[in-house]
């Protein structure tokens, strides 16, 4: 009996310690996806400031301005990054991401956005 | 007597010129290998797309032209702006990020016999047909200001590839000379879906439709026709 309450502990223990493991992964790849895929356009620090944003007639959105990010909710910001911006009447120049990522890897996405703006929706500064 | 001496002479001089004639896949293997992939596959994982130091060439005869491979490698020019893997070239400047241009390498140039031989060499790399062989290119054209609205407006391809010097975005490949350097089916087949070809790749699947894709590889080679950049 006792051996198997130690058993039911350990198992616990272990479940325990994948959860607390996966949000840090799931961090993790978030941040390596936006370094990737991202970067381009939003920029190495995220203020909309890439390298391709030069000839933009609409500047790509500074995921660090808590004010204009908390303006939209986790879902619109899935939305645009899964069809892109015309699926949110906003820009040609913000592409459909559907095919390159999960939806898994976009809530992941999302979530990672809400730590560079330091905000969620409708709770700007 | 007369024709065994000419047979003679004959295979001397064919022996001797394959001795001279340069070895497209030794070059390859011994200059190339080193920075681009020749067997495939297109890397699968965000570690192995971080660690590529240049284009794939493994499906190089399903990509370019030959003609342009010959010439551009006796006379190599930059195509991607910020190098490849881009991330790894920018750097934070007073007006945003900016490609930290000391950080790129040149290609190495060729001789003339040497081009042609690894030309020769990487047009016989074609493990994709199956995918080019899928686009049905007819011939046609589209005029320069409508490819453009297409390409600018319309489609946001601007927003990563340059289509002149210093306008358009810069972590694509330019595409001003796309027309002269790739295979239209190329151009198509890559639109249509680049996963495709490079499952990690940083250009995401705009679900072009059939329409446009092929009003797109037309505006590419007139505009190659048309451009006399990188000429």
């Amino acid at each position: 009996m006792a051996n198997r309450s130690m058993q039911i502990a350990t198992a616990m223990a272990v479940l325990g310690a994948l959860v607390a493991l996966n949000p840090a992964s799931a961090a993790d790849r978030a941040a390596d996806n936006y370094r990737t895929y991202c970067v381009q356009c939003h920029g190495v620090d995220g203020n909309g400031q890439g390298i391709n944003k030069r000839d933009m007639s609409v500047q790509p959105r500074d995921h660090t301005d808590a004010k204009a990010m908390s303006g939209r909710s986790d879902e619109t910001i899935f939305k645009v990054i899964k069809e892109g911006g015309p699926s949110i009447d906003k820009s040609v120049l913000m592409p459909p991401w559907g095919d390159t990522f999960s939806d898994e890897e976009i809530h992941e996405l999302v979530v990672h956005l809400r730590k560079l703006c330091k905000c969620s929706f409708g709770a700007g500064t | 007597m007369m024709l065994r001496a000419t047979l003679f002479a004959g295979l001397l001089l064919a022996s001797l010129g394959a001795a001279f004639a340069a070895d497209g896949r030794a070059i390859l293997q011994q200059q190339c290998a080193t920075c681009h992939n020749l067997t495939g596959p297109a890397p699968s994982t965000l570690e192995q797309l971080w660690a590529r130091k240049a284009p794939d060439l493994f499906y190089a005869g399903n990509k370019y032209r030959a003609e342009w491979l010959q010439a551009w490698l006796q006379a190599p020019k930059r195509i991607r702006p910020a190098g490849e893997f881009y991330e790894d070239h920018i750097r934070r400047g007073a007006k945003g990020d900016e490609i930290d241009t000391a950080s790129l390498t040149e290609h190495p140039k060729l001789a003339a016999d040497d081009a042609a031989a690894v030309a020769s060499e990487l047009m016989r790399l074609r493990p994709m047909d199956r995918l080019t062989a899928a686009e049905k290119l007819e011939p046609g054209s589209v005029s320069r200001t409508m490819g453009e609205m297409a390409f600018d407006k319309f489609l946001g391809c601007m927003a990563c590839h340059e289509i002149e010097p210093g306008y358009g975005g810069l972590s694509g490949p330019e595409l001003y000379t796309a027309g002269r350097r790739l295979q239209p089916e190329f151009i198509a087949s890559y639109i249509r879906g680049p996963q495709a070809w490079d499952p990690k790749i940083w250009m995401p699947n705009k679900h072009v439709s059939d329409a446009n894709i092929v009003k797109l590889v037309r505006y590419l080679v007139v505009l190659s026709e048309q451009d006399s950049h990188g000429k």
